[in-house]
């Protein structure tokens, strides 16, 4: 590291060790550490880059791969399936894609520091940040670390060490009067600024803007990750934005609360990212999308800084200006501190399994749950195909293998029952009168009980998920996952739609073996449901994957436009599903939003490009 | 399998596929152990048919239905439970009740009759294929033509002879009227809908929500005719959209993922219908669907109708079809159940794909040699020497082959002897004699007969030849546009001849299946066939006549001849007419008189302005083009003719037939 500014702690590479499993469910405190390891992002301003994959996803020393006998195992400590073998995981790889442990497509080991353009800066911009004291870096892993989302084509590119363009350098502001600072200079010098928090973006929000010629500079808010106040009064709590999630909770589980805030990305996404994209959380039916827990915002523009002048619960005093900020994807200002709503931590948590004998059931219970406003903290239901891939690679219900027979016995086909998975909190008495009722109504269906344990498990899955695309990748294998939000009359025929789609389009463009192409609800609304589709292929044989790749998604987006479906439930739209703005919001609401960038922006200071 | 209409600019070019006789087999064995075989049909997502009673409640508890319901009832004031009874009548009077053993039945009488009426029922294998695997994928909706009864006898009867399932096919109500003829229809899978049901709400709703709950569901494919109903001059009718919409909404509004649309080929080589559509053209009504009727028709079974083809052409998936063209996001804001009148660019595209739909059909006709035999003796009303004919036949077949037609021409065989069998099958048709062939149209069969009685007996020949000549129009047609426009145009510059084309093929765009909009194509479509066959220089601004291309030209033009005159007539006799408020139901025995006046004065010879059909389809353009307006004066309708503008139509219609004796004349040089 070539940096002065820091010493480098200690204790960085300390891990805190996974808490006990036993008894987790009646443990009133760290509901969420069951499943992951505990690391404080924020410790040292290269500390993520130092535990984390450069090139694929999560900690470095958490993956997949199939070891000498042809069994996969989940290497590392951090998680509860770490350690873990997974003996049927390479017969559904090998079954569901065509694929062969014998092709390999490993990724490029390291990063090639030569093919990282040099650093185009601003040295009168450069100067002054020095001047003030912040803490700067051009060295080229800090600014590859910080020029990639998530999305396939981002990874895939780093796994063959193409590297595009990059930020010219990296600042670490560590409070909200520093970014004031860096927003002012960049204004003087007209630098472009991209702010950056967890890095988890999956919308090409964080790719340099090709055509950007001046020096791009990254704004990391890792370092602004305190809780500065809570105020048990009015259960709020007034957090620095570039906290991550999983240290906000932890620290606030610490002191008996939590934000009840769990997008599946919250081991690694950051407060202001999660404001900045209109982020949903797994519970927000009982705590509420982000923009209901937000009380108050911070944000530094261009134009100088915007907040509201009081905590007051809501407010009738025009268009609510938070909603300017909420998904606006880094193209006003920098989100600096946010007021949040806080819960005391539930006092029970239990999950839950119901098997419906096909997807039609499923959707209808969820339905019916939504209607009666029944909704556990959590409610998911996957489709057939899913929920094989659960089945077959952690056992998810045939360990209950009693069970299993059971079903079939009722007359569940195999090829055809889902499943859901259901997560209740709350006081204990209430968690089981409510159980109860879910239940009940999941009866009217066709659904039965099928454990705790496969509840559990599902939604352990979750935070896996996406480390099985990086062992997917090692075998000629992509994929990635998308989602939508659509009216409930619309889910079934939206879901097997484009799921045909990708497969149609697929054996248009020449990939030999069917695609995995499958749905979940994951999230239920009075109005509709939110709708994620996890799609991947073998690649072998064709020469341009990800143009593939990139062209099925294109047709699989177009496809739920035509069906009803949203452009983003909450994902964002950043550059990726740009096209379809207008579309979505008409002209004229697209006119309002440039309007307000306009103003807001005049020199596109923050000008990664995303939205507009 | 998902083939796009592709534009059919070398239709020469076009592949079709090999024909196998399905009747050689239930010649060979036991109809009845047929009828009685098992029969297991590939389904589309192995969906078992749902029962009729089951079908019914899926109807009536539809949202769609429901909400109608409640819509009529606050409109008329009636109870939703009153109204809802309505439903279930109309259903009741709609619905198919689809049972195995009336299949099982008519396999067995079917089997014996084909045998008895043709001598061969061909079809393409390979379409049957192609039809098995569409009936797996998405639901189908099978789009025969329609030229006569047998039509859907026969379509049900070969899809239960090749294990696919058996379709749910939209009637007309008039065959309900015919006492257990109707039942019968009913249990094989017919479902029958009221000819005009305009305004009646309820009666849209249900009849449109059956449609699609059991395309929807998958239950079983859907048959109806484009045509909307037989058609009596064997050339294809302008389709009608209102069945279209229904099976194509479901894809629109995304319930579907995609329909397969088949279109089908029925051709006879004698239709059994056809003196009884030259009576009906001429104005002697239709008889009423009887079982009486149908008995008597056991006459025909005496008589011998040669073969039949029929040709299941490629599916065509609405969803290729409507790409780019709808925009399915439309639909978004309005619940789906809620009907919506198609917008403007959904009934552009229904159009469109309508017309695209009859036209696959009609490519893939299959011709017999009589219809070019036919085409030769209607424009010879003298008659013609049988060797003369001959060698004419034998031209006319290579220039229609050039033109792309679907000619089943015997291989191997001897033109004469080609000629000839042809002239023994339709030998009620003419008279040979002393090698001189002639339409049957000169011999009084009475000395008591009025000279009125003579003519209609003459029309009657003369239609039901006509009606084989139509067959091949769909080949000739653009060539023979071009032809008549470079006859009429004032000079032989592309964009003069190109005005008049456009004129005429605006002027029979509801005589002829023209998609409206694909002028300009259908322009380059004639040239290129006429320049490829040497008929025609086309030069960057001039389109030069061959030496050699006369006859050709003359050939084409007097194909529309008789559409030319007949306009003509139908012009004449609306600038002449007295009666300020001639009334729509007056005009057709208004023109019938005026036109068989002409003839027995001598100034007229073709027969086929007496053709109701044309009569009817020289109106629908005259009102198209503005030249006659609809005014209801009460319950009448009542047509206001603009002289000056069908005087004008007229004139121009007359420039194009100045030489209406040119190929009388070239025949002449040619002997």
């Amino acid at each position: 590291m070539p940096l002065s500014h820091y010493t480098p702690c200690s204790h960085s590479k300390k891990y805190i060790a996974e808490q006990d499993r036993a008894g987790a469910r009646f443990n009133k405190e760290l509901t969420y550490s069951v499943r992951w390891g505990t690391v404080e992002f924020s410790r040292s301003l290269s500390l993520r880059q130092e535990i984390m994959k450069w090139n694929g996803w999560g900690y470095s020393d958490s993956r997949f791969l199939f070891n000498k006998k042809g069994q996969a195992e989940f290497t590392g400590k951090r998680y509860r399936l770490s350690g873990l073998i997974l003996p049927s995981l390479k017969d559904w790889f090998e079954g569901t894609f065509g694929a062969n442990l014998q092709h390999r497509s490993p990724a490029t080991p390291s990063l090639n520091l030569s093919a990282v353009a040099p650093p185009n800066l601003n040295q009168p911009f450069v100067e002054d940040l020095k001047a003030a004291g912040l803490a700067v870096s051009h060295d080229p892993e800090d600014r590859v670390f910080r020029a990639h989302g998530h999305c396939l084509h981002e990874v895939f590119a780093l796994r063959e060490g193409r590297i595009g363009r990059v930020p010219d350098m990296v600042v670490w502001p560590s409070c909200h009067s520093d970014v004031e600072k860096i927003v002012e200079l960049a204004c003087k010098h007209n630098v472009c600024l991209i702010p950056y928090g967890g890095g988890t973006s999956v919308s090409s929000a964080l790719e340099c803007p090709r055509e950007e010629t001046r020096s791009i500079v990254s704004l990391d808010t890792s370092q602004m990750s305190r809780i500065l106040w809570i105020d048990e009064k009015n259960l709020t709590a007034h957090v620095e934005a570039g906290i991550i999630g999983q240290d906000l909770e932890r620290q606030l589980n610490e002191r008996g609360y939590c934000t009840g805030h769990e997008p599946d990305s919250m081991e690694f996404s950051s407060l202001g990212g999660w404001v900045a994209t209109r982020a949903s959380g797994m519970k927000k039916n009982i705590y509420g999308n982000i923009e209901d827990l937000v009380v108050h915002i911070k944000m530094v523009t261009p134009r100088g800084v915007i907040e509201k002048s009081c905590l007051g619960p809501r407010m009738s005093t025009g268009p609510d200006i938070h909603h300017f900020i909420l998904g606006s994807e880094g193209t006003l200002g920098v989100v600096t501190e946010v007021t949040l709503k806080i819960r005391p931590i539930p006092e029970y948590q239990k999950y839950g399994s119901v098997v419906f004998p096909n997807f039609q059931q499923g959707v209808a219970c969820l339905r019916e749950v939504a209607r009666q406003r029944c909704a556990p903290a959590s409610i998911r239901l996957m489709d057939n195909e899913q929920f094989q891939f659960g089945e077959f690679c952690f056992s998810l219900i045939l360990l209950n293998f009693f069970l299993l027979k059971n079903f079939c016995f009722k007359g569940f086909d195999p090829q055809h029952l889902c499943v859901a998975t259901l997560l209740f909190e709350g006081d204990r008495g209430k968690v089981l009168q409510h159980e109860k009722q879910v239940y009940d109504i999941a009866a009217k269906f066709g659904g039965l009980a099928a454990g705790e344990d496969n509840g559990q498990r599902g939604y352990m899955l979750t935070f896996v998920i996406a480390y099985l695309r990086d062992l997917g990748m090692d075998y000629y294998v992509i994929g990635e996952s998308f989602e939508t939000s659509v009216p409930w009359d619309r889910v079934l025929d939206l879901c097997r739609n484009v799921k045909e789609r990708i497969v149609r389009e697929c054996k248009e463009r020449g990939v030999q073996c069917p695609p995995l192409s499958t749905s979940r609800v994951t999230q239920t609304y009075d109005a509709g449901a939110c709708v994620y589709f996890y799609f991947a292929f073998n690649y072998r044989g064709l020469s341009d994957p990800v143009h593939v790749y990139e062209q099925v998604e294109h047709a699989a987006r177009e496809e739920i436009l035509a069906n009803g479906g949203s452009l983003s439930h909450h994902h964002g739209v950043g550059k990726l599903r740009k096209e379809w703005m207008k579309e979505s919001v008409s002209g004229v609401g697209l006119g309002m939003l440039k309007s307000v960038k306009e103003y807001v922006d005049p020199q596109n200071i923050f000008g990664n490009r995303n939205l507009l | 399998m998902f083939s796009v209409f592709i534009q059919p600019r070398h239709p020469v070019l076009k592949k079709r596929d090999d024909f196998e006789d399905v009747l050689e087999e239930r010649r060979r064995s036991s109809d009845l152990r047929y009828a009685l075989r098992c029969y297991t049909p590939t389904l589309y997502k192995g969906l078992v048919p749902c029962k009729a009673s089951m079908l019914k409640s899926i109807v009536l508890q539809s949202d769609h239905l429901q909400y109608v319901i409640k819509q009529v009832s606050s409109e008329s004031g009636d109870s939703a439970e009153c109204v809802a009874e309505e439903a279930s009548l109309i259903l009741d009077e709609m619905a198919h009740r689809l049972q195995l053993s009336t299949i099982r039945f008519f396999a067995f009488t079917l089997s014996k009759a084909f045998k008895r009426l043709f001598r061969s029922v061909c079809v393409n294998e390979e379409g049957i294929q192609r039809l098995q695997q569409a009936v797996q994928e998405h639901p189908v909706v099978l789009l025969p033509s329609h030229r006569s009864y047998m039509d859907f006898l026969m379509m049900s009867y070969l899809l239960y002879m090749c294990d696919l399932p058996l379709p749910v096919i939209a009637a007309g109500m008039d065959f309900m009227s015919m006492k257990f003829v109707g039942e019968m229809l009913r249990m094989s899978g017919a479902f029958f809908i009221r000819r005009s049901f305009g305004g009646d709400k309820l009666y849209w709703a249900v009849f449109s929500e059956y449609v699609k709950t059991m395309l929807r569901n998958g239950y079983a494919p859907v048959e109806f005719f484009l045509e909307g109903t037989r058609s009596r001059t064997c050339k294809s009718l302008t389709p009608k959209m209102g069945l279209l919409n229904i099976v194509m909404e479901p894809f629109f509004k995304g319930e579907l993922f995609d329909v397969n649309l088949v279109p089908v080929s029925i051709s006879y080589e004698r239709i059994l219908e056809e003196s009884l559509y030259a009576r009906e053209l001429l104005g002697v009504p239709k008889p009423k669907e009887s079982t009486s009727g149908l008995l008597k028709a056991r006459r025909v079974l005496s008589e011998d109708y040669g073969s039949m083809h029929v040709y299941f052409g490629h599916p065509v998936s609405l969803r290729s079809l409507a790409e780019g063209k709808i925009n399915r996001s439309q639909y978004n804001l309005l619940p789906r159940y809620i009907p919506q009148k198609p917008r403007v660019d959904t009934h552009e595209f229904l159009n469109d794909a309508a017309f695209r739909l009859v036209r696959i059909q009609e490519e893939n006709m299959v011709l017999k040699p009589w219809v070019l035999i036919a085409t030769l003796l209607l424009q010879n009303p003298d008659g013609l020497e049988l060797s003369f004919l001959t060698e004419q036949t034998d031209w006319l077949r290579h220039l229609a082959l050039a033109f792309g037609a679907f000619l089943d021409w015997p291989n191997h065989e001897a033109c004469s002897e080609v000629v000839s069998c042809s002239l023994a099958l339709h030998r009620h048709l003419l008279s040979v004699s002393a090698g001189h062939v002639q339409l049957n149209v000169t011999d009084a069969p009475q000395d008591e007969t009025t000279p009125e009685e003579a003519v209609f007996h003459r029309a009657v020949v003369v239609l039901s030849c006509a009606s084989y000549r139509n067959q091949i129009l769909h080949v000739f047609l653009r060539p023979a546009l071009l032809a008549v426009a470079m006859q009429s145009a004032n000079s032989n510059r592309k964009d003069d001849v190109y005005n008049c084309f456009n004129f005429l093929r605006n002027m029979f765009s509801n005589e002829f299946i023209l998609c409206p909009g694909d002028s300009v194509q259908d322009f380059e479509e004639a040239c290129y066939l006429l320049m490829k066959r040497g008929v025609l220089q086309v030069l960057e601004h001039e389109i030069v006549m061959s030496a050699s291309g006369h006859s050709t030209l003359a050939f084409l033009c007097s194909v529309l001849d008789p559409f030319l005159q007949g306009y003509q007539v139908v012009c004449r006799c609306l600038c002449e007419e007295t009666n300020e408020n001639l009334t729509e139901k007056e005009f057709i025995p208004a023109v019938r008189s005026f036109a068989l006046k002409l003839i027995l004065a001598g100034r007229l010879k073709c027969c086929e302005a007496l053709s109701s059909d044309l009569q009817k389809n020289a109106l629908a353009a005259l009102l198209r083009l503005k030249a006659v307006r609809k005014v209801k004066v009460g319950d009448q309708v009542t047509l206001k003719v603009n002289k000056i503008a069908v005087n004008s139509l007229e004139d121009t219609l007359g420039k194009s037939n100045v030489n209406q004796n040119s190929w009388c004349s070239s025949m002449a040089m040619l002997k």
